[in-house]
């Protein structure tokens, strides 16, 4: 018989200056399983997903593939070993067709020419064995996120991988485009094609994976059959203690109404109506949960409310104070705190120090300004302070944001925001991409804040952040709160129907 | 302080120095190929350069518009504003300047800061008109900025012709005494150099072009933006005035810089039939300088040294003075093309690595 | 992180490589240096080896006598511009082989260059140094006044000064001649005039065009176009194709390298069966641009005034102040051969010159 194993990876060893990122790992995967990658970011899973793709050299250590002894010099040379990537962030050309995307460097060639036929018949072929199914003449920008992430899943299947390393797939995905992905990775293992999951979402791995590796601080700590195991056992392996799911709160005291959204009206980027008519309330003491599927004008509400993006009509009121179509700073004074959605682009000056990041919102103030001239003295100090309080792992508050892994850099904008005080604290998917440690840290500071009588505002794509943190949850659809629920007399399902009152692909057709 | 230096002697000064080595290796083997020798011909350079106090004199003076330019385009480069108008901005600053310096009537110690008033005024409007399109209109800085260049070489002109012309020259009417910037006695100890005291204004400029960006409120702000306006624009900076305020900085810096040139070197303005040059060359300087001050002044004295020593070269080892803009331009290419360099070395070491 | 930490060590390989380069390189020159000088300060080697070369190619011709030293800085246009200070170096090469003088020449990057680069020559000893052009004329007094005991001398501006020659042209004289032939051989009566720079010495080129024009052909119309520069081909191409559009079939330009714009315009259209005509300046231009397509030129001798006012110094009759060179010192004019031009035109045209010569016609310069 021949080797059974599809990949192996032997004591795999890369320090960078400073850091271990992988220190002897083992890493066996059968052909035909799926198996998941587990840790907490930074604990060396990805380092070791670019040994594999060629984009490292390991200093040590020796990879096999399908038993052969093989150096991976570059991506071409793991692509040739049949060996594709699934990058968190898809590397697609977005003017381009599916088509186009999926043949983009592999173009099957009749003389100086495309040969379209020959590659469209190729892909209806993959796209039927495997049920991902695309329609390759629309172009990249038209079709949803989930869809794109099957252009990426058809592109390595077209040039022949059989081992498919996947980074963080669900971080971008719906709930319902989860479950497509789930079926699809069933689907691909089943027809003979290995696969790796990188993740670090437990409830996944339960539902999918046949083994899991788990990974810490670039060390392997186990690798099991995922039935001989429970979520909370992998957890804690993860982790490297015991981690509580249960959010442990108490019951909520609503005070006074601090935010009153008024059928409120907006358009997104596209000139399309994003709200249409919009009306809900926050008060103090709660954490008021948007529950929906991407794109239902959830982003568009979140930018008009922190003054971002003008309403068309309506009224917003802060504690009775009508503020809708004022200035981001106007809106940040009068006491509203906000964690974008993407920290990177939004929440942080990447190339700024941490501790010019921790007063991005009140730089221009006293003390950290006086006369027109910063005080770095002040806000050198006040930074380290809020990073002893917020565990901020960091060498010094003068080190660049962008050194900081993704799970430090959300609780610099955590802390920033919560040090400005503010009444409304607006926090639009505050956990996207962190690990666990990071996530319960997140969740404990949101329920402090409302336990502290401030409002909280929270829009997350993952239902189970919703329902667990919520004090009452809003159902938004296509620009319309459509149901608000309490979160102790309902289910993912209750919440699924309302959300799912249109279809997205209907939707993009009518914009 | 010691932030400032470790700023200054970071790897990113490596970029510049190791491109300049490389510009002038080229430089030499370009020159050994054409049969000349490069160590006389670099030597005649700097002895051009260097060698007695009139050329001294005159090599400072051919440093000073590119500290100008030099900061007015990093300035704009710092939020993030490729400000390729710095020589539109260096023209109508000097026009500005020719305008007071003839037609005013002043005691030095109100008509030199008037004239200099003026043209930072005049250099600021004109790049703030490039910040407000780009702000209000979204136009590209680039396009505006090329587009105003042109704009202000011919109004500069038309100004000349109309209200300051000298009958029977191609150039304005001298200015007063009362405003010129240099002085007999500083052109005296250079052996006549037309060395002027707008070589402090430059410095000057330099000193406050770090303060502004580092320690103030406002440099905080357009770093911000440059960094990331997206971030910026949430952290509640008006990012579309940061455009414009920048460029009105930026456009001071370079309209001052032309200033300069009319008050201290040629006391009169030319009517110009092409650009002066001295708003490209900013572009080099900034980029050299890695867009700090003090990378800025270093690198408008390399660009000063080399353009005004390349006669001398010419002079001395007969290699033909367009080779010296051969060395800048690969200077150039090796600084932005920095990135470049380091991936090719990464490529080599790991063939090396992988090689048994 | 990652990425910063590469990146320093990528760096010190870069330094690493630069030495080595450094040395081998160094290895290289070295022995190249002392083969050829050896180990003196590298500017007063250079002016030496210079020297050297040059009195060695003149041997014969030198002998015992002074040998001059003559030299000229170009404006911005440099050295190859096709117009006079091409002209004007070709006639400093004329005096080098004639009078066996040591010649040389230095280009202005711009006009700031002006001033060092005259000085560069008059510190270094040079007998005459040349300005070439009107854009060179504070510089030249400027220079001359700090050095009282230098002779300068400048084509196409006047300077006052004990220790400068002058020497302008009256392009109005010739400029008078072409205009007779456009005027006479035009056959839309529509004639344009392309100009570089708005400067006195372009406005007497127009307005002894314009003259000549007139006199043989009061019906016929000049149209006037000032690009605004000497250095912008495109822009003279542009300048030419509105006249041709606008009707005219003669162009005269007086635009320097602008002026080859002019040319190329007119080549194009006469390729497609056009009937247009243009007039050089300057120098004969159906030299460079054919006779297909250039009618004649006014020929501005810059060259000929340049070794006239040099080998004056040669024989001591160096003239400080003002010469005018016109159609009587031979100094402006029309080429030898005229092929395009038809017999009768030429002796009208002749008819013309004489005139002026004896003053009888005198040509407005503005």
């Amino acid at each position: 018989m021949p080797n059974e194993f599809a990949v192996e990876m032997k004591g795999i060893a890369k320090r960078f200056p400073g850091i271990v990122a992988n220190d002897d790992i083992h890493l066996q995967v059968r052909k035909g399983e799926i198996h998941a990658l587990l840790g907490e970011n930074g604990a060396g899973k990805t380092t070791l997903m670019n040994i594999l793709f060629g984009l490292y050299q390991p200093d040590e250590g020796e990879i096999r593939i399908h038993g052969q002894t093989v150096k991976i010099t570059d991506p071409k040379k793991a692509i040739d070993l049949g060996i594709g990537m699934i990058h968190q962030h898809f590397m697609l050309v977005e003017p381009y067709t599916v088509l186009q995307n999926i043949i983009l460097g592999a173009e099957p060639r009749r003389g100086v020419m495309i040969s379209y036929k020959k590659a469209l018949a190729r892909i209806g072929e993959l796209s039927d064995k495997y049920g991902l199914h695309v329609d390759p003449h629309r172009t990249i920008r038209e079709i949803s996120v989930g869809m794109q992430q099957r252009v990426e899943i058809l592109k390595t299947l077209y040039r022949g991988a059989d081992i498919l390393i996947f980074d963080e797939p669900t971080a971008v995905l719906t709930p319902q485009e989860i479950q497509e992905l789930m079926a699809i990775m069933r689907k691909l293992a089943d027809e003979g094609k290995t696969i790796i999951l990188i993740t670090h979402k437990l409830k996944e791995i339960m539902a999918i994976a046949d083994r899991v590796t788990i990974i810490r601080r670039g060390r392997v700590v186990d690798s099991l059959p995922v039935r001989d195991t429970t979520a909370e056992e992998l957890a804690a392996k993860m982790v490297g203690r015991n981690v509580s799911f249960v959010i442990e709160k108490k019951e909520a005291q609503p005070g006074e109404t601090i935010l009153e959204i008024d059928n409120l009206t907006a358009f997104d980027d596209r000139g399309c109506q994003a709200l249409r008519g919009l009306s809900l309330e926050v008060r103090s003491g709660e954490i008021l949960g948007i529950a929906g599927v991407e794109g239902n004008g959830q982003r568009e509400l979140i930018e008009v409310l922190t003054g971002l993006r003008k309403a068309s009509s309506g009224e917003i009121r802060l504690r009775g104070r009508a503020v809708q179509n004022e200035s981001p700073r106007r809106i940040a004074e009068a006491k509203v705190g906000y964690i974008p959605e993407d920290r990177q682009k939004r929440g942080l000056v990447l190339d700024f120090c941490v501790g010019e990041n921790l007063v991005l919102k009140n730089y221009y103030a006293p003390p950290f300004c006086k006369r027109g001239l910063l005080r770095y003295d002040e806000i050198f100090g006040h930074a380290a302070g809020l990073i002893g309080e917020y565990d901020i792992r960091t060498p010094d508050e003068k080190t660049p944001a962008r050194a900081l892994s993704g799970g430090n850099q959300q609780k610099v904008i955590v802390a920033r925001e919560v040090a400005c005080e503010p009444d409304l604290l607006i926090a639009t998917q505050p956990t996207r991409g962190l690990d666990v440690g990071a996530i319960e840290f997140i969740h404990r500071k949101l329920i402090e804040q409302r336990d502290k009588g401030k409002a909280v505002l929270l829009y997350s794509l993952e239902l189970d952040e919703i329902l667990n943190l919520s004090d009452r949850i809003a159902v938004m659809y296509e620009g319309r709160i459509v149901g608000i629920l309490d979160p102790r007399k309902t289910n993912e399902q209750e919440i699924g129907l309302l959300m799912s009152g249109g279809h997205k692909g209907e939707r993009e057709e009518t914009a | 302080m010691t932030g400032f230096v470790k700023r200054l002697f970071s790897e990113s000064t490596l970029i510049p120095v190791v491109s300049i080595l490389i510009g002038l290796i080229l430089g030499a083997v370009i020159m050994l190929a054409g049969h000349y020798n490069p160590f006389l011909a670099y030597g005649s350079l700097f002895a051009k350069a260097f060698g007695d106090m009139y050329n001294f004199g005159e090599t400072i003076r051919q440093i000073t518009p590119y500290i100008f330019t030099g900061l007015a385009v990093a300035f704009a480069f710092r939020t993030g504003l490729f400000n390729i108008g710095a020589e539109g901005q260096f023209i109508m600053g000097a026009v500005a300047a020719a305008c007071v310096g003839v037609l005013l009537d002043a005691p030095w110690f109100l008509h030199v800061p008037l004239a200099l008033a003026a043209s930072a005024l005049a250099g600021g409007l004109w790049g703030s008109i490039v910040g407000y399109l780009k702000a209000a209109r979204g136009v590209h800085e680039v396009i505006t900025t090329i587009m105003l260049n042109w704009i202000a070489l011919h109004a500069a002109n038309y100004i000349v012709r109309t209200a300051l012309l000298e009958k029977g020259m191609a150039r304005s009417k001298y200015i007063q005494e009362s405003a010129w910037l240099s002085s007999p006695g500083l052109s005296e100890l250079f052996d006549h150099a037309r060395i002027h005291y707008g070589v402090l204004i430059a410095l000057a400029l330099s000193v406050l072009f770090y303060y502004v960006l580092w320690k103030t409120r406002q440099g905080y702000e357009l770093r911000a933006v440059g960094f990331n306006p997206d971030a910026s624009e949430y952290a509640g900076i008006n990012v579309k005035s940061t455009f414009v305020k920048t460029m009105f900085i930026s456009g001071l810096f370079a309209g001052v810089g032309g200033a300069c040139e009319v008050m201290g070197v040629f006391h009169y303005q030319t009517i110009n039939a092409a650009f002066p040059g001295y708003g490209l060359m900013g572009i080099a300087v900034a980029l050299i300088g890695r867009n700090t001050a003090v990378g800025v002044v270093l690198g408008a004295v390399l660009i000063g040294v080399l353009t005004y020593g390349a006669s001398g070269m010419k002079f001395g080892a007969g290699v033909p003075e367009e080779l010296i803009h051969v060395v800048i331009a690969l200077v150039i290419f090796f600084v932005a093309a920095g990135g470049m360099v380091e991936l090719l070395i990464r490529r080599f070491r790991k063939k090396n690595g992988t090689v048994h | 992180m990652q990425m910063t930490i590469w990146r320093r060590r990528s760096w010190m390989a870069i330094i690493a490589a630069v030495f080595a380069l450094t040395f081998v390189l160094a290895g290289c020159g070295k022995s190249d240096n002392n083969q050829n000088n050896g180990g003196q300060p590298p500017e007063t080697q250079g002016g030496q080896q210079n020297e050297q070369t040059e009195t060695g190619s003149n041997e014969t011709s030198g002998g015992e006598e002074k040998q001059y030293y003559v030299v000229m800085v170009t404006d911005v246009g440099g050295v190859n511009d096709n117009s006079f200070n091409q002209s004007a170096w070709e006639g400093l090469q004329q005096f080098e082989s004639e009078y066996g003088a040591k010649v040389d020449y230095l280009q202005s990057q711009s006009d700031a260059d002006y001033v060092p680069n005259l000085n560069q020559f008059v510190k270094n000893g040079a007998d005459l140094t040349w300005g070439i052009g009107f854009l060179m004329g504070d510089a030249v007094k400027q220079v001359a006044d700090q050095n009282p005991d230098a002779k300068l001398a400048i084509i196409d501006q006047v300077v006052d000064a004990p220790n400068v020659a002058s020497v302008t042209f009256k392009e109005h004289e010739g400029s008078y001649l072409v205009g007779v032939v456009a005027g006479l051989m035009t056959k839309t009566n529509k004639i344009g005039f392309v100009g570089g720079m708005e400067i006195p010495v372009i406005k007497r080129f127009e307005a002894g065009f314009t003259a000549g024009v007139k006199a043989v052909n009061p019906d016929a119309n000049v149209i006037i176009n000032y690009t605004g520069a000497f250095d912008a081909p495109d822009q003279g191409k542009a300048a030419a194709a509105t006249l041709y559009n606008d009707g005219a079939d003669i162009i005269f330009h007086a635009a320097g390298a602008t002026g080859d714009g002019v040319f190329n315009e007119g080549i194009e259209r006469k390729k497609a069966g056009g009937d247009v005509w243009v007039i050089g300046v300057d120098k004969d231009q159906s030299i460079t641009f054919g006779h297909d397509i250039t009618l004649t030129s006014m020929m501005k001798r810059v060259d000929q005034a340049v070794v006239q006012v040099s080998a004056d110094l040669v024989n001591g009759r160096f003239q400080p102040g003002l010469t005018e060179l016109g159609l009587a010192e031979n100094g402006v004019g029309l080429p030898e051969n005229n092929p395009n031009v038809p017999e009768d035109v030429l002796k009208q045209v002749d008819e013309y010159a004489q005139k002026i010569v004896s003053g009888e016609i005198v040509v407005p310069s503005e």
